[in-house]
């Protein structure tokens, strides 16, 4: 596999949400508009990029049976330093997104990729796997938060152009689920032919 | 690369050596992002209290004092003066009776009582329903109200408020974090 394809497999071949159908909380509780789920996966993916780097680079001096708690120390340290600085910096995103920015320590998607891949690859090979993966994270809660926010509220980016309410049941959870199956319904028809 | 061996040895090192590691990089950071945090945070409240009472030239920060609630907590409040006048009190005031749990809002008074203003600081209210409380149609029926004479409870409840639609219990919140500001201030015996 070349590094190209190593980068756009997080995007359609494996994208983590559509397709590896990981981390569904954090993407079903922060879609609830378009900027929400941009700032969760540009969160996450940063997160990705960190901990799959360092975790490659160390991957040959961890000792194999504590290789998790080992992980996680790493991802957790990355997640808090995003933690910190969101807080910082982008006060308004940070109250929006709330616990969910802690709670990327337990994303499936960070831990999963560093076990599946970056404790086996290359640091180089790791860095663009976590891009991509993130990257391909983020484009999912992207589209699933501006058809969320467009049907729900009518506006996208906070720009409202329907007066009035939109379709609530799509800002709520289970609108959220029902998005996310016909997203996912959609690209298994598209992988399929 | 050698992959290092599952020895006791190697184990406890290698994670001692990766804690040390990540708690060197998280004390740098909170270093580096303690000023901006809390920068942050005066200015939200610097910026809710300006919202909330008319014009001073205090500094109400440094003024604050707290008064007990009479149930076993208290509020901030937050004196707005003008020339040593007192123009109004910014009052930092709670609910927990949210649909989703704490609410907490800074509500602004004459030293009648009257309301001034109210604005929400934080809310996990549902979006497009409970969170419509930072709604001007909703949160400035309660301005130029003086509690007294204005009955803070949902007409569903034979109050005065207009409750939002389908959202009736982050309504009663609402009211339940005004009226607690409300007797406290009261019960401190301010005029």
């Amino acid at each position: 596999m070349n590094q190209l394809q190593n980068f756009t497999k997080g995007f359609f071949k494996e994208n983590p949400i559509l397709v590896l159908v990981l981390g569904c909380c954090p993407t079903l509780a922060t879609t609830s508009s378009c900027l929400n789920g941009l700032g969760m996966g540009i969160a996450t993916t940063f997160v990705l990029l960190g901990s799959n780097v360092v975790i490659s680079l160390l991957s040959g001096v961890i000792p194999d049976k504590v290789r998790i708690p080992a992980f996680i120390v790493i991802i957790a340290s990355f997640v808090t330093i995003v933690d910190l600085v969101m807080q910082a910096y982008v006060p308004e995103l940070y109250e929006t997104l709330g616990i969910f920015i802690p709670l990327i320590v337990v994303n499936c998607i960070v831990l999963g990729r560093a076990e599946a891949f970056a404790s086996k690859n290359t640091v180089l090979s790791s860095f663009i796997d976590g891009l991509g993966m993130g990257l391909g994270f983020t484009m999912a809660l992207g589209i699933l938060g501006a058809f969320r926010e467009i049907v729900g509220s009518g506006s996208i980016f906070g720009y409202k152009f329907i007066p009035g309410d939109g379709v609530l049941v799509f800002i709520l959870a289970p609108g959220a689920f029902i998005a996310l199956g016909y997203m996912i319904a959609l690209i298994n028809r598209i992988r399929r032919t | 690369m050698a992959k290092t061996e599952s020895t006791l040895r190697n184990m406890v090192m290698s994670l001692s050596l990766i804690a040390l590691g990540a708690s060197a990089c998280l004390g740098f950071v909170y270093e580096l992002t303690k000023g901006p945090i809390e920068l942050s945070v005066l200015n939200k409240k610097l910026e809710a209290i300006k919202l909330v009472v008319p014009d001073f030239d205090n500094n109400p920060n440094d003024e604050m004092f707290r008064l007990p609630t009479g149930e076993g907590d208290s509020l901030d409040i937050y004196p707005a003066k003008k020339d040593g006048e007192i123009t109004g009190y910014a009052v930092s005031t709670y609910t927990n009776t949210g649909f989703s749990g704490y609410i907490s809002l800074m509500a602004g008074f004459k030293p009648d009582g009257t309301i001034i203003n109210i604005t929400v600081l934080s809310q996990k209210e549902t979006p497009g329903l409970g969170n419509k409380m930072t709604n001007p149609e909703f949160k400035d029926q309660f301005n130029g109200r003086n509690p007294a004479d204005f009955n803070l409870k949902v007409e569903k409840d034979g109050g005065q408020v207009d409750a939002i639609t389908a959202a009736t219990i982050s309504s009663r919140a609402f009211c339940d974090a005004v009226q607690r500001a409300y007797n406290t201030l009261q019960k401190g015996g301010i005029k």
